[in-house]
């Protein structure tokens, strides 16, 4: 009796055991999930040049009143207000454009463009601000002075001065009182294999996701098949900076 | 005859050696007076390297993973302050855990003691995240 129902159990649990495989299966399917499993790195094993992150931004789905963005930036890297627009940080922005003679307007989201070549690099006489291996610009603020040469060098006006004594920061964000700042890509996000929080929260609103995070130099991701098959634009593409960032709309 | 002994005691150059020997006995009794830091125990069974080698080479490390998470993206757990933190937090009464004003802090309590000043936590958290507005770590 007892054997008897040892082989039932036995059966029992092959059968559950290949009915979780395929519900794993099934969870997997949609592709989006295993994507973004294999694109994740290791810990301990350094970026390369081989990936160059950057976003693709359609202006025509940015809504005039959302603000998601602004506020997954604000929040995930502990960014504070402090009510004085013309001195608190901001890393990311909505900026409003209008024809003034057909009166069309269009919004988009500003913010660091990740240069190829960074003029915040090229000026910064400390060599604090720094362009990673896979293309993201940030600053050091170790050896960053505080001299905000970097701040008039971006024609982007990405970079924000912090003016006041920054408390309660996110573990994986260090801020800190005169130093310069500015988009991080979400560095910390990108490095666990995850997308930035601003991208995250726009794909959540409503009109849909107007901000894609992607692989430039993967030509197989979403991002550089869109850029192959869709017309878009770099902000002020005169400089020759060749920003991470490009946008469509506008 | 007593003034010429008064004359050679005081040009004995013993009498400086004297002085000094009175300062260090003042300066050990102070030593002994200055309140040993009370060190709280961290969260797991042991250190990720020994006590002895963490208080002589624990900015090393650290330097060592900062330019290294900074530059190259590696961010493991094993020497970064942000685990540091975690598993040295001390809590207040209140259960919360302390910040680097408090001298309770464990990072604070040793550099008091030492008269070392440290700015790692004018940028850095110098405690873990709660992971929503009021919970209880």
């Amino acid at each position: 009796m007892s054997e008897q129902k040892n082989q039932i159990d036995e059966y029992r649990r092959s059968f559950l055991g290949k009915g979780a495989a395929l519900a794993g299966l099934a969870t997997l399917a949609p592709g989006v999930i295993l994507h973004t499993v294999a694109r994740a790195k290791p810990a301990d094993e350094a970026i390369t040049g081989k990936v160059r992150w950057g976003f693709l931004i359609d202006a025509n789905k940015c809504a005039e009143n959302c603000d998601a963005c602004v506020r997954a930036c604000d929040e995930e890297n502990g960014i504070t207000k402090f009510g004085r627009p013309e001195t608190d940080a901001q890393w990311i922005r909505k900026v409003t454009l209008r024809n003034k003679q057909t009166n069309h307007t269009i919004n988009l989201p500003m913010m660091c463009q990740h240069c190829a070549h960074p003029p915040c690099v090229d000026v910064c006489p400390t060599g604090a601000s720094f362009k990673r291996a896979d293309g993201i610009v940030l600053v050091d603020k170790h050896i960053c002075i505080g001299c905000r040469y970097c701040m008039m060098a971006c024609p982007y006006k990405a970079r924000s001065f912090i003016h006041e004594t920054v408390t309660d920061q996110n573990p994986d964000v260090p801020r800190g009182k005169g130093t310069v700042e500015s988009c991080t890509l979400c560095v910390h996000r990108v490095d666990r294999g995850e997308t930035p929080a601003c991208a995250e929260a726009c794909a959540k609103t409503v009109e849909g996701p107007a901000i894609l995070f992607g692989d430039l130099n993967d030509p197989n991701s979403e991002i550089s098949k869109r850029l192959a098959s869709e017309p878009s634009t770099a902000v002020r593409a005169d400089f020759r900076l060749d920003p991470g960032v490009r946008y469509q709309g506008i | 005859m007593l003034s010429k002994a008064i004359q050679f005691i005081a040009h004995r150059p013993a009498f400086p050696a004297a002085i000094i020997i009175t300062a260090c006995v003042i300066s050990v009794s102070a030593l002994a007076g200055a309140p040993k830091p009370d060190i709280p125990k961290g969260k797991g069974d042991r250190c990720v390297e020994d006590t002895d080698y963490m208080r002589k080479n624990h900015m090393e490390l650290l330097l060592h993973q900062r330019d290294e998470t900074m530059y190259r993206g590696i961010r493991t757990k094993k020497h970064s302050l942000k685990e540091c933190i975690d598993c040295h937090a001390v809590n207040d009464n209140t259960g919360q855990p302390v910040s680097h004003l408090d001298s309770k802090h464990f990072c604070v309590q040793c550099h008091e003691y030492a008269s070392v000043k440290i700015d790692c936590f004018d940028c850095h958290a110098s405690k873990p995240r709660a992971q929503q507005a009021g919970q209880r770590l």
